[in-house]
Formats: C-alpha cells, sequence, structure tokens
C-alpha cells in the first residue's frame, strides 16, 4: 500500500553513519515507519527496521514524525490536532499516549538541547512541555488568513527560535519567533515580479539567520535576517540578493527544494530543461561563489521533489528507492569550479534500500558503487539480511566503517583495506586514502603493538600522497625506525617540513649498519657508483671504527687514525654502507629551506655530523670523477644538492667539526680537494676559447657527409 | 593528408606535379578534397588512389584562392583576371555555375559569409563584397583613398557570422572591418612585414596570423573586461615556430596549425583547451615525410635515394679497421655515386626500390612504371630500361623486391598486390595479382616480404594487413584490425613473425604460420610499453632484424635508433628508457641489473633511414636541416638585441 514518501526525521544525532537510525514515514499519513541500523558492527550492510507502526484506518499523519532526542520518545500528529507520543517499546500506536489539541497543528520540530516545539498552523507556538501541560489550552492566531509555507527551528545559544513564512495572495511574509523571550518580528519579503518562492532553507549563524528562497524564475535568492532586532517597528520589508542563477549553458534547472551544503556551495533537486529537450530530473551541487554548476547526477527514475540532508549525506526518493549519496564539499577553488582540479564532489556513491520486498518481512540491502550503476542496472549485488557472509564493495562508506572499526581483528581489516585499494578508481580516493592512512596511524599510536608495515608500504609507494595529508604518518614511522618507509616517504613527499626531514636524517646515521643489513631498502640510487662487493668489506672496518668512537677505545684512536683516514678520508671509498648511503640519498634529495633546517641541524650529534660529511665527501669525490659531474642511477643526488648539503652541514657544525680530533683530517682533506678543484676549473676556464675551438673542429668533422664510426649498444 | 586521431599520421600522400603549383585547398561536400593552383585549373583530388581525380579549367588564369561555401555546395575562385566564378559541386565533379562581377586586379584571396549570401574578396589595394544571389560587387575598402604610398596587398581575408571582415595585408597588418559600413572597427600591427595568412576558429573568437617572418600570432575576442558584454579582438599569443614565410594557418579547436616555406608543419596546442597531459597538448612539429624514401641493397651494398624528380643510387665506403666506441675509422674506399636516374615529365615519383643484390631498379610516377637492370663491371656500370613491362594499374604506391631479387611486388590501387618475376638477362613478366577477399577502396601502401619467400603482408589505406601466401598465391589470413594506422612493418627471417608498428607507437608480433599474435606481443600488451617511448612525436619508418640474434628487432624514427631486444626485461615507467650514457658509466656487474629490452641511439638526426646491412654493420642516413635551410630563400632579416 506504498503510496509515497512524506518525510523522514533523523534519530541518531551524535552517532556517526552508518549506524544512523531514520525514522521514514511513508504513504499520505496512514503508516509509519520507523527503520534504523542495527548498531551491529559486524557489518554494515546488516540493516532491519527496528520497528513499525501505523495508525488506524482512516486516519491520516499530519505532519512529519520527529524524534524527542531527550527522552527519546517519537511524536507523532494526526487529523491536524491529535498529538501521539511513543517510544521503541511501544507496538500499537493506538494505545500509546494520546492528546487532542485545540489547534490545527502545522509542523513539531525537535531541537537537540531544546526539546520539541510544536508549530501551529494560525501560528501560535508553543513547546512541548507547556502543551502537555494543557492540551486544550487555548492557542492564538497570529497571522490571520496567511497560510504557512515552510518553517525551521533553530538553537541560538540557549533558546529555540522558530522561523516560517507565510503567503497571502502573492505576498510573502517571514515570521521569527524567539520562544524564551516571547518575541515575535514579522517581516515582508520584498516582491518579485512574475516569480514567486518555490522552497526556503535557512541557517543561523553569528546571529544572523540567513533565509535562502529558490524561486520560480529558476534563481537562488539570499535574504539576511539579523535577530538582535529588539525594537517594535512597523513591518519591515527584507531586501533580497541573488544568490545563484539556475542556468547553465541553455539549460535551465526548475527546483524543487535544496538544501545548504556548505558556505560556497548549495545542492539543487529539480528538473534540467535544455530548450528542445525533454527534461530530466537530477540533483545538482551548486558553487555560489563561482557560480557554476559543479556535478549532477541524473535521476531518471523520477522523485518525489524532496531533498534532505543530513551528516553529508543526501537522502532522496529515486523512483521506489531511498537513495542516500556521500558528498564531500572542499573548499571551494576557482581550478575546482572550473573544473580543471579533479572534481572529488561527485556524488559517487549511492546506497540503495529497496522498499519493495519489505511486504515480505525482508530486507534487501544493495550496496554499489555508481559507476557500476551507471554500467548495469542489473549486476545489482542484493544481499538478504540473513546471510552472513558479506562481500563489501569498494566504496567510501564502507572506508569510513572500516576506519571505525578500530577493534576488528588485523589480518581481516587488511584484507578488506587491500580489497578496496585494489578496486577503487574513484575520483575523490586520493583523500579517502587520507583518511584512511589517518585512521591506520590513530590506532598505531593507541596501540603500539599494532604497525602494519607493508600495507603503509604499499599504500604510500602506490598512491600519490603528501605529507600534509597524513601528516601522523612519518612520525610513527620515525618511532618505530621503519626506514624504509621513511626513505619512500621522503622521495615521494613534496613538503616535508624540515624537522622532519632533520629526524630522518638523525635516525638513519645513528642506525646500526648490522641492523640496516637486514632490512630491505630501495638501494637504487646508490648501486650505480658504490661497487657493493667490495663495499661489504669496507662496512665491516666502518663497524669497528664505529665501536671505538663510542668512548670504549678512546686511547687506540690515535694509533687507528691515520690507517683509518688513508682508507675513508681521501673520499676514495665509501664510508657508510649501500643501505645507509640510500637512505641518505634520499634525504639529500628531499627538499627543503635552508632558514628552516639550520638550527636542526646544530641539534645533530658530533660523531653523526661528521659521518655525514665524510659521506658527502665521499659523494664529491666521486661525481668529480665524471666529466658531465653527475653520478649515474636513478634518484642518485646531483652535485648542488651534495655541495648545498655540504655547505649546510659544516654552517650548522663549524664550530663543532674543529674542535673535533677525528674531523680535523676530513676537513683538510676537503679543503685540499675544493682548493684542487676550484684551481682545476680556473685553469680550464682559461684553456675555455682553445677548448672550444677544439669542439668546433670536432664539429666539422662530425658534419662530415659520410663516415664510419663505432658505435656501441649495450 | 594528416590523421588528427591517429597521432597526426602523415597517412595520405599525393605526390606533385612540376606544373601543378597549388595555390588553394578547401574540403567540400564532406571529405572531397579540391586545390586549384596557378594552371588554373581546379583539381579533385581521389583520397584512395592518391591521385589527380578530375581537373576542370577555371577559365580566368592563374587562380590565386578558393573558397566552399558553409554547405560545401559551392566553390568560389578567385582568378588573375579579376573575376569570381562559382562552380557547383556536383556528384563525380564539378560544374561552372556563373561569373561574379569582374574588375581588375587579381582575386588574392576569398571567404564566404557563413549564410552563403555574401563573398568578401581581397586584392591589391581593394577589399570588396560580392552579392552571391546578385552577383554583383561592391567596394567596401579602397586602400588608395586612405592615401597610402605603396600598393597594399590583402593576403588573406576571413568573413564572420557577425558581418565583420578581418583581413591580412603586406603591411603587416591586421583589420577588422564592419563590412556593411565599410568602416574600420580595429587594426593591430603585427609585423614590420606582410601577414600572409589568416584563419578563425569555428566558435569565431579566436584566429591565428602567420606573417612572412616565420612568426604566427593568436588572436582572441575578449571582454574589455570581466563580466563585461562589450568584446575586443586582442592579440594574445606570439610564436615563432618557422624561420619562413608561414604560408598556411589553420584553427583547429584545440590547436593552432601552421606551415611555412621553411617545409615545416607545426600544431601548437591551446593549453587551456587541453583538460590532462597527453600525446596531443605536446607541441608538434613535422619537418620530413613519414614514410621511407631510401632503399638500401644490403648484398650489394647500395643506397638508392628517392628525390621528388629524380633518384640517386650510391655506392658505400668502406673501412678495413676496428675501432673502440664513438671513433670514426678511416675509409680505405670512398662512397661513390654511381648513378643519377632522371624521371622524365613533370610527374613527381611516387615511390622506388632497389634489389637487395643492387641489379634491379624500379620506380613509379603517376602514369609510368619503370625498371631498370643495373649492371657492375669493374669500375663501370651500365643501366639499361627493360622494354615491355607488363601493363599494370598505375601509380604504384610501393615498391618491394623479394630477398632473393627474384621478383618485385607492386602495391597498387584497391587492396590489390601485383608480383612480377624478374628475368635473366633484362625482362620480367606478371605473374599474379593478390586481392583482399573482402576488397577494399583503397591502395596499398607498405609492403614487407619474408625472406624465405613464402610470405607477403600488404597494408592498403583503411590500415587491414593482409598476408598472402606467395608459395600456392593465395590469401593466407588478415592480422586483427587495430584502430590505428600502420606506419611500418617487416617480416622476421628465422621466425616468420610479422611485427607492426603503428602511429600511437604500440608495436605488435603477429605468427604468420600461427596466425596469432605471438606470446612476445601478449606480454607487451599486457605490461604496457614505457610512457617515454608512447609520447615520441615520430612515427616508426622502419623495422628490420638482426638474423644471426633473432631476439633483437632494428627500429628507427626520425629522432632516434633502437634495436629491440626480447630477451630483456621491458622497461617500466620508473626506469629510465634512455639509458645508455648511464650502462656506459656503469662497471659491468652493475650493468646487468639496468638493462632492459630497448636500446636507443639518439647520435644520427633527424634520422632518414637506418638499416643493418649485416651482423655488425649499420648503414644510417641523416638529413640535415641546415642542409634543407641552405636550399630556401633567406628569411627575412630581424634585428636582434645584442647583434
Amino acid at each position: 500500500k506504498y503510496l509515497g514518501f512524506l518525510a523522514f526525521t533523523f534519530m541518531g544525532l551524535g552517532i556517526r553513519f552508518p549506524y544512523f537510525n531514520i525514522l521514514i514515514q511513508i504513504g499520505c499519513g496512514y503508516l509509519a515507519f520507523a527503520f534504523c541500523h542495527e548498531k551491529n558492527p559486524k557489518s554494515v550492510s546488516d540493516q532491519k527496521p527496528l520497528g513499525c507502526w501505523s495508525v488506524k484506518h482512516g486516519q491520516i499523519i499530519t505532519c512529519p514524525v520527529v524524534c524527542n532526542f531527550e527522552t527519546h520518545e517519537y511524536i507523532a500528529v494526526h487529523d491536524d490536532k491529535v498529538l501521539r507520543i511513543w517510544n521503541n517499546k511501544d507496538i500499537n500506536l493506538d494505545k500509546v499516549f494520546k492528546a487532542t489539541l485545540s489547534a490545527d497543528v502545522y509542523r513539531v520540530h525537535s531541537l537537540p538541547n531544546g526539546g520539541p516545539v510544536v508549530l501551529f498552523k494560525g501560528g501560535g507556538v508553543r513547546t512541548l512541555d507547556v502543551l502537555l501541560e494543557a492540551p486544550q489550552q487555548e492557542i492564538e492566531n497570529i497571522i490571520s488568513d496567511e497560510v504557512i509555507k515552510w518553517s525551521e527551528a533553530f538553537m541560538e545559544g540557549q533558546q529555540p527560535v522558530l522561523i516560517f513564512t507565510t503567503e497571502k495572495d502573492g505576498d510573502f511574509f517571514v515570521y521569527i519567533q524567539k520562544l524564551k523571550m516571547n518575541s515575535l518580528h514579522r517581516y515582508k519579503l520584498e516582491q518579485q515580479e512574475l516569480s514567486k518562492p518555490l522552497s526556503f532553507t535557512a541557517y543561523i549563524k553569528n546571529q544572523i539567520i540567513t533565509l535562502l528562497c529558490l524561486y520560480s524564475s529558476d534563481s537562488v535568492y539570499k535574504v539576511l535576517i539579523p535577530l538582535q532586532q529588539n525594537t517594535e517597528e512597523e513591518e519591515q520589508i527584507l531586501s533580497k540578493s541573488l544568490l545563484l542563477n539556475l542556468s547553465v549553458s541553455g539549460s535551465v534547472l526548475k527546483g524543487t527544494s535544496f538544501v545548504v551544503l556548505d558556505k560556497d556551495h548549495v545542492a539543487v533537486l529539480g528538473s534540467l530543461a535544455a530548450s528542445g529537450e525533454e527534461s530530466k530530473e537530477c540533483l545538482t551541487i551548486w558553487n555560489t561563489k563561482f557560480q557554476t554548476l559543479q556535478t549532477s547526477k541524473e535521476l531518471p527514475l523520477g522523485t518525489s521533489g524532496q531533498l534532505w540532508c543530513y551528516e553529508e549525506k543526501f537522502f532522496f526518493t529515486h523512483g521506489k528507492v531511498l537513495t542516500v549519496i556521500m558528498y564531500k564539499c572542499e573548499t571551494s577553488s576557482l581550478a575546482a569550479a572550473v573544473g580543471k582540479l579533479k572534481d572529488s564532489q561527485t556524488p559517487d556513491v549511492s546506497s540503495y534500500v529497496n522498499w519493495n520486498t519489505l511486504g515480505d518481512e525482508e530486507l534487501v540491502v544493495s550496496f554499489q558503487s555508481q559507476q557500476s550503476v551507471a554500467l548495469k542496472s542489473e549486476s545489482k549485488m542484493t544481499v538478504s539480511y540473513n546471510s552472513t557472509v558479506l562481500k563489501p564493495m569498494p566504496c567510501t562508506s564502507e572506508l569510513h566503517s572500516i576506519c571505525c572499526f578500530q577493534d576488528a581483528s588485523t589480518t581481516a581489516f587488511e584484507d578488506e583495506l587491500r580489497q578496496l585499494m585494489s578496486k577503487a578508481q574513484m575520483p575523490d580516493f586520493q583523500a579517502t586514502i587520507g583518511c584512511v592512512i589517518t585512521a591506520l596511524i590513530n590506532r598505531c599510536k593507541t596501540n603500539p603493538k599494532y604497525y602494519p608495515r607493508n600495507f603503509l608500504l604499499q599504500i604510500v609507494q602506490t598512491r600519490d600522497l603528501s605529507y600534509s595529508l597524513c601528516p601522523d604518518l612519518m612520525a610513527v614511522a620515525l618511532e618505530k625506525k621503519d626506514v624504509h618507509l621513511l626513505q619512500i616517504c621522503l622521495q615521494r613527499f613534496p613538503d616535508i617540513p624540515e624537522e622532519i626531514t632533520y629526524a630522518c636524517l638523525k635516525v638513519f646515521l645513528s642506525i646500526s649498519e648490522a641492523y640496516l643489513q637486514r632490512i630491505d631498502v630501495n638501494l637504487e640510487s646508490v648501486i650505480c657508483y658504490i661497487d657493493i662487493e667490495f663495499n661489504n668489506k669496507e662496512v665491516k672496518t666502518e663497524i669497528v671504527e664505529n665501536g671505538f668512537s663510542a668512548e670504549l677505545e678512546q686511547d687506540i684512536w690515535d694509533t687507528k687514525i691515520t690507517k683509518e683516514t688513508h682508507l675513508t678520508c681521501d673520499g676514495e671509498f665509501c664510508p657508510v654502507g649501500p643501505q645507509k648511503a640510500a637512505l641518505l640519498n634520499a634525504v639529500l634529495h628531499s627538499a627543503y629551506s635552508e632558514t628552516f633546517l639550520l638550527p636542526h641541524l646544530k641539534n645533530l650529534p658530533a660523531q653523526q655530523a661528521v659521518l655525514f660529511l665524510r659521506y658527502l665527501y665521499y659523494l664529491y669525490v666521486k661525481c668529480s670523477e665524471k666529466i658531465n659531474t653527475t653520478l649515474p642511477g636513478i634518484r642518485s643526488p646531483t652535485i648542488n644538492q651534495i655541495m648545498d648539503w655540504m655547505c649546510l652541514l659544516l654552517d650548522a657544525q663549524f664550530t663543532v667539526m674543529v674542535m673535533l680530533p677525528d674531523a680535523k683530517e676530513l676537513l683538510s682533506n676537503l679543503h685540499k680537494f675544493v682548493r684542487a678543484q676550484v684551481r682545476f676549473y680556473s685553469e680550464l676556464n682559461k684553456i675555455e676559447g682553445s677548448l672550444r675551438e677544439l669542439q668546433r673542429l670536432n664539429h666539422q668533422k662530425d658534419s662530415q657527409t659520410y663516415s664510419i664510426e663505432v658505435l656501441e649498444l649495450i | 593528408v594528416y590523421n588528427f586521431a591517429a597521432n597526426y599520421f602523415q597517412e595520405k600522400v599525393i605526390p606533385g606535379h612540376e606544373t601543378r603549383s597549388v595555390e588553394a585547398l578547401c574540403w567540400a561536400a564532406g571529405d572531397r578534397l579540391f586545390g586549384a593552383g596557378l594552371s588554373g585549373d581546379i583539381t579533385e583530388y581521389d583520397l584512395a588512389l592518391l591521385c589527380v581525380a578530375r581537373s576542370v579549367d577555371g577559365c580566368g588564369g592563374p587562380i590565386w584562392s578558393m573558397a566552399a561555401n558553409s554547405s560545401g555546395t559551392q566553390l568560389a575562385i578567385g582568378c588573375e583576371d579579376g573575376s569570381v566564378k562559382l562552380f557547383q559541386v556536383v556528384p563525380g565533379g564539378i560544374q561552372f555555375e556563373r561569373n561574379l562581377d569582374r574588375r581588375k586586379g587579381r582575386i588574392l584571396c576569398l571567404s564566404w559569409h557563413p549564410s552563403d549570401t555574401h563573398i568578401a574578396a581581397g586584392s591589391i589595394d581593394f577589399l570588396r563584397v560580392f552579392d552571391v544571389c546578385s552577383g554583383n560587387s561592391q567596394i567596401m575598402v579602397n586602400y588608395h583613398v586612405l592615401k597610402v604610398r605603396r600598393e597594399c596587398i590583402v593576403w588573406s581575408i576571413a568573413f564572420l557570422s557577425s558581418g565583420t571582415v578581418i583581413t591580412s595585408d603586406s603591411f603587416g597588418r591586421v583589420q577588422f572591418w564592419d563590412w556593411q559600413r565599410g568602416t574600420l572597427m580595429e587594426s593591430h600591427t603585427v609585423s614590420t612585414s606582410a601577414v600572409l595568412s589568416l584563419a578563425v576558429s569555428e566558435k569565431e573568437d579566436s584566429i591565428i596570423v602567420g606573417t612572412s617572418t616565420g612568426a604566427t600570432y593568436q588572436f582572441q575576442l575578449l571582454p574589455v573586461k570581466m563580466g563585461s558584454l562589450e568584446k575586443r579582438w586582442v592579440r594574445t599569443k606570439p610564436f615563432q615556430h618557422h624561420t619562413h614565410d608561414v604560408r598556411a594557418v589553420a584553427h583547429s579547436s584545440t590547436a593552432l596549425i601552421s606551415g611555412g616555406l621553411d617545409a615545416q608543419l607545426v600544431i601548437r596546442p591551446l593549453m587551456e583547451k587541453m583538460q590532462k597531459k597527453g600525446y596531443d597538448a605536446a607541441l608538434r612539429k613535422f619537418t620530413f615525410p613519414h614514410r621511407r624514401l631510401v632503399s638500401c641493397a644490403r648484398k650489394a651494398r647500395l643506397l638508392l635515394f628517392q628525390f621528388s624528380q629524380h633518384l640517386e643510387l650510391w655506392r658505400l665506403g668502406s673501412t678495413d679497421e676496428t675501432g673502440k666506441d664513438g671513433e670514426v675509422l678511416p675509409l680505405c674506399r670512398m662512397p661513390e655515386h654511381l648513378v643519377q636516374l632522371k624521371s622524365k615529365g613533370p610527374e613527381h615519383i611516387y615511390c622506388s626500390c632497389v634489389s637487395p643484390c643492387g641489379s634491379w631498379v624500379a620506380y613509379s610516377t603517376a602514369s609510368r612504371f619503370h625498371l631498370y637492370r643495373v649492371q657492375y663491371e669493374g669500375d663501370g656500370i651500365s643501366i639499361k630500361k627493360v622494354p615491355k613491362v607488363p601493363k599494370l594499374l598505375l601509380p604504384a604506391y610501393q615498391l618491394q623486391f623479394s630477398s632473393d631479387s627474384g621478383s618485385l611486388f607492386v602495391a597498387s590501387a584497391r587492396g590489390s598486390v601485383h608480383v612480377l618475376q624478374l628475368l635473366e638477362p633484362g625482362g620480367c613478366k606478371h605473374l599474379h595479382t593478390f586481392r583482399p577477399p573482402s576488397g577494399s577502396p583503397e591502395a596499398v601502401y607498405l609492403l614487407a616480404s619474408s625472406a624465405d619467400g613464402h610470405w607477403l603482408a600488404a597494408v592498403g589505406g583503411d590500415w587491414a594487413i593482409h598476408i598472402y601466401d606467395l608459395k600456392c598465391f593465395k590469401h593466407h589470413c588478415t592480422v586483427p584490425t587495430y584502430s590505428c594506422a600502420v606506419t611500418a612493418l617487416a617480416i622476421h627471417p628465422v621466425t616468420n613473425n610479422l611485427v607492426i608498428a603503428y602511429s600511437d607507437q604500440q608495436l605488435f608480433e603477429f605468427s604468420i604460420p600461427e596466425k596469432q599474435y605471438t606470446a612476445w606481443s601478449r606480454m607487451v600488451q599486457n605490461c604496457g610499453l614505457h610512457r617515454v617511448w608512447l609520447e615520441r612525436d615520430s612515427p616508426i619508418t622502419h623495422i628490420t632484424f638482426n638474423p644471426k640474434n633473432p631476439s633483437h628487432i632494428l627500429l628507427h624514427d626520425i629522432y632516434m635508433f633502437c634495436v629491440l631486444d626480447k630477451s630483456l626485461p621491458l622497461p617500466d615507467n620508473s626506469a629510465l628508457l634512455m639509458n645508455q650514457s648511464t650502462l656506459k658509466q656503469l662497471p659491468e656487474t652493475a650493468r646487468q641489473r639496468q638493462l632492459h629490452a630497448f636500446k636507443i641511439c639518439k647520435k644520427f638526426q633527424p634520422l632518414l633511414f637506418a638499416d643493418l646491412l649485416d651482423e655488425n654493420c649499420l648503414v644510417m642516413v641523416e638529413r640535415p636541416i641546415m642542409d634543407i635551410k641552405t636550399q630556401l630563400p633567406l628569411p627575412i632579416q630581424q634585428k636582434k638585441f645584442g647583434t
């Protein structure tokens, strides 16, 4: 006996999706029905009705049923005057509390902290408490023969504020009622020729009510109504300003209802009519700042014309189905408005509840991504709530839910995430992944034993993330000394703060080579210039060196230093193992600003600073070997990076270095080498002219019309 | 004719004719291409047979300009004698309709109003507007009145639907006129020398002009200020891609296209119209044809160069020495120019080929096919024309000798390939003609024969690749169609795998005996080729193999030569594609890890041709741009700062 949806009310304030409870009112008033998600964290798709009530045959529910958030009771009005109050335990509506009022009710508004407020058709307002004390009390008529078109209630501070609009002979009036102060203001809405308001919505901010009106001229107007108005003046006329024109390149949107999403976005449900074409119903999101249509979704099966919005989700009826669409509004930028930015505001996931099967007492729920809907409607995945195994499809709500399952078992949880990662091709996946990582990291923080190393690595490697998207990731990796992840982050993130870069450097320098050898690190930046075979031996001597530098063998230092410096200080051999070198290369490659890095570098322990300088010196010598002063390989540091870091390190640590005996030799060698290089280049400069001449001669030889050359392709 | 959908592949080439200069080209009645020139003829081209379909005398002396109306039903030509003539485009040709009012002075440019009611024409010192219905003309602008000392040549004109007439003239001005009042609305001087060409975008909100200094400029119709309804033409973007006259420009919806006297075609994308980075978003320059103009006699070590009206046969020089990478070896024998064959008549050469043994040379023009027998006697050379060549359907679009030099394959119209048997001491006879089983209207433009003389692959203008069996003269199979133009193909001498390069830079390997793609080919398609490989500019124009190393495929385009080693792993996108210089710096041990299948050499540029002579000898033919430039007239001198 389904006829259509009238309204539904959300009850789960404070409880996160998808466990919200919605109270849905179906049909022209004779069936009321509450529908809830079970609070069972096992599966999101396990939804089932929590209760179902109906009024007696012949009675009609005349205004949307609301929930009293304080008492968790439902409030319904039938036959205009009869108030019913009941709770979840009640089964038969006939037997619940009943109060017959003296005047017709227009709507009941339920406020989170203020209790329900009843608005009567004559404009009178009472709180439910007052009304229940004396149900038959007389209700004044303040609007005479005007008809209420729309109403809304807010909490302003501690007091409920009710706003409603009325119409009389084409004139529209706005009433603002502050319940506690018992003040009523009446305004007249500025008239607009040839068009009248179809729908209203309002929000309150900084003591100002912003009323948005959707006019029949396909425009949205904005009206500002200050709350702080104490003077009882004559009827004021509210002027309005055009907020948005609902037309885009020749086609006009005939809006039926709309909601405000954030300061720059409104969503409008209506039918889009291009000239000469059949109009199509669709849900649209508009950017009011840039006056652009941000996105739209066609609804070919038709809607009831009503649109509700709650916690970043749209609710509307599409055909016989209640459709839930998630959205996300990003800060509006010009790039997003003109479509250059990847559009992530597309409503990308719809959850459907199929009402046709409700009669069988079985709820069929289907979750599916929008893409699959567009492709094949018959491929819907239908899952009966009785079945125990549910295969989640990739959708954002799933991700959200998974993030909420902080207690799910690690493997199961990772498996699901991985599955989603592999399937997801959604436009705003980037942002979602950011959320996922944040959730993972939060979990790592709360549970020190938990650290999904491989999974994090996989995400960072396969997605183009940035530091700002998951700021805590590197901090946790630093804590866990996960050098591989840090390496990948340094290579991939464009926006790492200098503090973190420094922290990575410190960790890399302090980790022992023996430990590093057991760890998988990406070596591609070093294999081309470090001979690994030979270096392994070198690393061993290095460990010995580390051993005595830790103040254990102070006395033999002096005897060893000469031998040691022969090996390491002339820059011929790499002072660190390939793993450490690869990690340091990642640091060298990351972007930084000197001013911000320098203060941190000053804190680097002296021994580590010397080791780092030694490595830089080695790289510098290695670079200078080649005529083009570049190191081979992928992501190997450039000579400029090496020189910049060397200067930076010397700037930061110079006073310490000159005092350190083991740095003396290194500094002097470095100085000698740099001096030699400078001399070499100045000599080169002198003979530049001759070289150029030689080159020219060479070129002439090249441009011979015929030659036989040797070409080696490896 | 370039195909934008196939990565700007130069898909069809209609060889020129000495006496038929082309001054104007236009598309009419759908996909029919018309040209007109100083010979006074209007020519319609057959795009399937790549030749002149028919030619009609315009009867007005040399034709300087031609334009089709918006519906493509009428052609207007502007003649030397000052007349504008209308022709009707009818099925199977064009029909003279009427003369419009004739005045003195050659009509250099024409443009129809989009409503087809008026034609604006530019000549020397005059701008005129013709009423198509009455045929009357009316002087819109008389430059004499404007008191200019020198004569003003209106080089190009465009008539917008708003009634604005845009002209470009020899004073370097781009001017916007109101045609009804004859008043100048805007004038922009863009150059000190002439502005030669002009094109308008379809939306009429942007134009491109080309100047004789090689610069092109974009003008856009923009609001005077944000949100204002008043719009003005603003010079927005200057480009300098040419060194000489920009004779032709076109404005596509996403790019500005210019062609100059410097033999370059430049496609400059409009970045604001680009949604994503891709092939279309990069600047493209075409200087060289996308087909092979050089053929090589491997065994005889000869090269045959095809020019527009003659052929040159060269013997390669040689050396006794060997050396290290990069060394230039001394020659013990200099290369030798053996013979120059001049094509008789005004027609340009379509294609040419030299046999692997070097003793046969064949070429074809639009109406004639020639086969020569070349004999080498010590240092001397004698060349004899083979008499009585079989009467074939001409022109031949591609010629290919079999590897044993025993037969010649002639690519012909309607998908057919003729097989001629070559006879000693100097004759030939027609053996067979292959035709695709389902027929094809398009001409065959590429041929490849197998080394064992068993297979022949032919590609037609419909991009279908047919493989014929030469042993029993029948159609063997068709390679699965791929929606892109084939740019080169060759059959492997050992495995009889057909390697195909497409204009979207994809490579396929098809086993002819098994009639299916090889496992390696499937693997390549699964893994995908390297991003840098796919983003390359120019198509692969030649494929060859190393018989000593069957896993090697040798390919080249204008900018690089590549040995594709099938035995090595494919590079992934993070790897360096051009890694030869890196590899050379590495010690032997470290090289192994860095090796991948593509061994690319960019030392020789622009590379016209590369072929393998024997297992360790390659021949490369470079065509230095400087050589082309020296043959061009001097560019207009421009003052540069600091010189």
